[in-house]
């Protein structure tokens, strides 16, 4: 029996070993993809503002431009975008860069609440004043 | 005047609490009765003054008292009534005092039920339930008084999040927050046994009943913010494996662990330290569960405004219980780990091995949802961990689980003929292979994953109904068992539930212009126009949808886009048609250029039976506790 149990603990880590380095998404602010520091190849989050004045539809396709106030990246959006999505406030989106440095987003989140900021937003702004006042 | 009553009693509970968590353990270590008849009217006056402290609140959000700052950033004056009392606990502060309120209650009810246990045992229980009860009491009115003035009162309120204007704001938390809590009791029970080193059946029978009753309203509470992010989030899933939902999930399995391990303790005094454990480890995943949500350090549909005080407090709270009910745990717990002697083949092994399963799939999903939180602490960058992680863990877990379900209740405790066993059950699964095999065929399309699903789902169901048939043979079909089967066979209902949703359902995001019309799963929507109609405290788009299939009309579905007055923030209220076999779901996004919307149609087989299948493991919870043994006890007791 406790081997039973051993075997069932091993097969568990095992598993979660094997999801855990498969199905992490790394966060990444505007200015470090922006520098080339994004992983290639492997899906990832991006936390930002959504530029004023930058949201496009085209049917239902929408380009709209994450920013840390810093660097600013394109992205491209096919579906519903949630309820808070909106310019001039915070989002978290996911997905990866295409070879023309278009980010095309695989999902959308954005907060439940106005007054609320997703920290990964406010972590990219944050980073990208302190670089830019260094 | 109301308020400053409410903050008072709350300061006043919190003196009774502490005489309610230290004097009845003192009194029962050193034997001093007139300390230990203390326990029953301490808890009693407690609960009667958060009673008060509550009540007051509600009557603030009642009368629109926007001098109080909660009432005035949680309320607003156009809110339906309903929601307007809902709010009490729609923000950080009320919550807590909801969390404190049930607490009580729960240490209430243990007072007025345990008349026939003796006094040392109840003073113990109570005491520690005391000593918790001071911690949060003190997180509460340190951090997060819901009493606060705002001087001068504002003149209207900021309104509720609309996304929490909801019947659904009214029951989950308060239901969710009856099982979080109720977990206290087993814990209390479990500490007061280490402490008068009692560790018997009849500790494990009087646990029994609370444990189950916690796990029942937990079952529902989460059941119910499952249904509720399906119909309000707009999104149509019903579990994102959002951290706070996880934080409610895994007290939940530890929870359904800890039934199956006090069923052994009862019956046979085994697994006594094991099932000690549980109960420590359930409560305290539950007080974690609240330090995750509360202390804003995820990012989740949860998420209140944060300040960092908040987080500490609950850490070292939790700290201080974890360390100091382990540290007694190592100190006291008995020294033979699994008590009476029995066989590989025993229904104890099973047990054993599905405790062994539910504690390890409750481990892989805690480390997905704090592993982000570590890599952060560390500095090694931010990272999420998705939906992806979870199901490719969780399932396969499950998969033994689901076979090992089919088996054990038929077995026998100490020891038992497996091999008989085993030749019986050729039939279920037989019936298993053959629904396996037929129902991804009926539903049009066969994936491994989905007739996996069948298979299990089947194989325990042929296998319940075998020994219902068996046990109503020989008259031996008590409620208990009758109450396990229900809960086995919810279950089931779930499995099949998602297992349908997973492979069968149809997603499409479309844009659509009056007249147009979009097909899912063999049913034709049509949208027929998009009008402006005024709601008590929002105005709404209003999409009108026609449900046809194969040409007959069968509905019409108004999906709605909603502003709130009192806020900027848009909100989807889907339409949706609920079938036994099918659920319709629309949404309405946004509008796009030339009168034409955005879209969103799902096609959802059996999706409803995911929900049903909870509310069968909450009866079947209800029906166990319900059982004669229990029973007997309070008829002793009214003796």
């Amino acid at each position: 029996m406790i081997v039973g149990a051993l075997i069932a603990v091993g097969l568990a880590v095992v598993l979660i070993l094997n999801a855990l380095n498969s199905n992490i998404a790394l966060y990444v602010t505007p200015s470090d993809v922006a520098a080339g520091k994004s992983p290639t190849g492997q899906a990832f989050r991006i936390g930002g503002m959504v530029k004023d004045g930058s949201i496009k539809r085209d049917g239902l396709t929408v380009h709209f431009v994450i920013t840390d106030m810093v660097k600013d990246i394109p992205v491209a959006y096919t579906g519903i975008l949630p309820d808070l999505f909106k310019e001039g406030k915070g989002a978290v989106i996911q997905g990866r860069l295409n070879p023309n440095g278009q980010f095309i987003a695989s999902e959308v989140l954005a907060k439940h609440d106005e007054n609320y900021m997703p920290p990964e937003a406010k972590h990219a702004l944050e980073q990208a004043q302190k670089n830019g006042s260094k | 005047m109301i308020p400053e009553f409410g903050h008072y009693a709350l300061i006043l509970a919190l003196c009774v609490a502490i005489i309610q968590g230290v004097l009845p353990l003192l009194g029962a270590h050193q034997g001093r009765r007139e300390w230990i008849l203390l326990a029953r009217p301490a808890a009693q006056s407690v609960f009667l003054l958060l009673a008060i402290a509550f009540f007051n609140l509600g009557w603030s959000f009642y009368t629109n008292d926007f001098s109080v700052l909660y009432v005035a950033e949680h309320s607003n004056s156009q809110m339906p009534l309903i929601y307007r009392l809902g709010a009490v606990w729609g923000g950080h502060e009320g919550s807590l005092l909801l969390w404190v309120f049930l607490l009580s209650t729960w240490t209430f009810l243990v007072a007025q039920l345990s008349k026939s246990l003796d006094e040392f045992m109840v003073a113990r229980v109570i005491g520690v339930l005391g000593l918790v009860l001071t911690g949060l009491l003190l997180f509460v009115l340190l951090t997060s008084n819901p009493f606060e003035r705002l001087l001068p009162a504002a003149q209207d309120g900021r309104s509720l999040n609309p996304l929490l204007q909801d019947p659904g704001l009214v029951f989950h938390p308060p239901m969710l927050y009856m099982g979080y809590v109720g977990f206290s009791v087993a814990f209390a029970f479990a500490i007061a046994s280490l402490l008068s080193g009692r560790l018997d059946a009849a500790w494990a029978r009087w646990s029994r009943p609370w444990a189950t009753a916690a796990w029942v309203f937990l079952t529902l509470g989460i059941a119910l913010g499952s249904w509720w992010a399906y119909y309000e989030l707009g999104w149509g899933g019903w579990w994102f494996w959002d951290p706070v939902e996880n934080a409610s999930f895994i007290p939940w399995l530890v929870g359904t662990a800890l039934l199956h391990s006090l069923a052994v303790t009862e019956k046979r005094g085994g697994f006594k330290s094991w099932t000690v454990l549980l109960a420590i480890t359930a409560f305290s995943l539950s007080l974690l569960g609240t330090f995750l949500v509360r202390s804003g350090v995820l990012t989740s549909v949860h998420a209140f405004a944060t300040d960092p005080k908040r987080g500490i407090f609950i850490l070292i709270f939790l700290v201080l219980v974890v360390g100091s009910s382990l540290t007694l745990y190592a100190w006291r717990a008995p020294k033979s780990t699994l008590g009476g002697k029995f066989s590989l083949t025993s229904r104890e092994t099973f047990i054993l091995l599905g405790n062994v399963f539910l504690v390890v799939s409750a481990a892989s999903v805690l480390l997905g949802t704090l592993y982000p939180l570590l890599i952060d602490a560390l500095h090694l960058g931010k990272i999420s961990v998705g939906p992806p992680y979870f199901n490719s863990v969780f399932v396969p877990i499950m998969v033994p689980l689901l076979v090992l379900m089919g088996i054990g209740p038929w077995t026998s405790w100490k020891n038992s003929d497996l091999l008989a066993v085993i030749k019986r059950l050729w039939i279920a699964a037989l019936a298993a292979v053959i629904a396996a095999v037929l129902i991804p065929f009926v539903m049009g399309e066969f994936t491994w994953l989905s007739s996996l699903g069948f298979l299990l789902a089947f194989w325990v169901i042929a296998s319940g109904v075998m020994q219902i048939i068996r046990q109503a043979k020989i008259g031996k079909a008590t409620r208990s068992f009758m109450g396990m089967q229900c809960a086995h066979f919810g279950i089931t209902v779930f499995v099949i539930g998602v297992t349908m949703v997973g492979a069968y359902q149809e997603e499409k995001d479309v844009r659509m212009l009056a007249g147009e019309s979009v097909t899912v799963g063999g049913y034709q929507i049509q949208l027929q126009g998009v009008s402006a109609v005024p709601g008590p405290n929002y105005k709404a788009m209003q999409g009108t949808f026609l449900l046809s299939r194969n040409g007959t009309l069968e509905a019409t579905m108004y999906p709605e886009k909603r502003s709130y007055f009192s806020s900027t923030m848009p909100m989807t209220e889907a339409a949706i048609n609920v079938g036994l076999t099918r659920d319709i779901y629309v949404s309405l996004g946004e509008e796009l250029d030339d009168k034409a919307w955005a879209v969103r149609v799902y096609y959802k087989p059996f999706v409803d039976w995911i929900w049903a299948g909870c509310l069968l493991m909450g009866l079947g919870g209800v029906l166990a506790m319900s059982d004669k043994r229990y029973r007997m006890k309070l008829r002793k007791a009214a003796v």
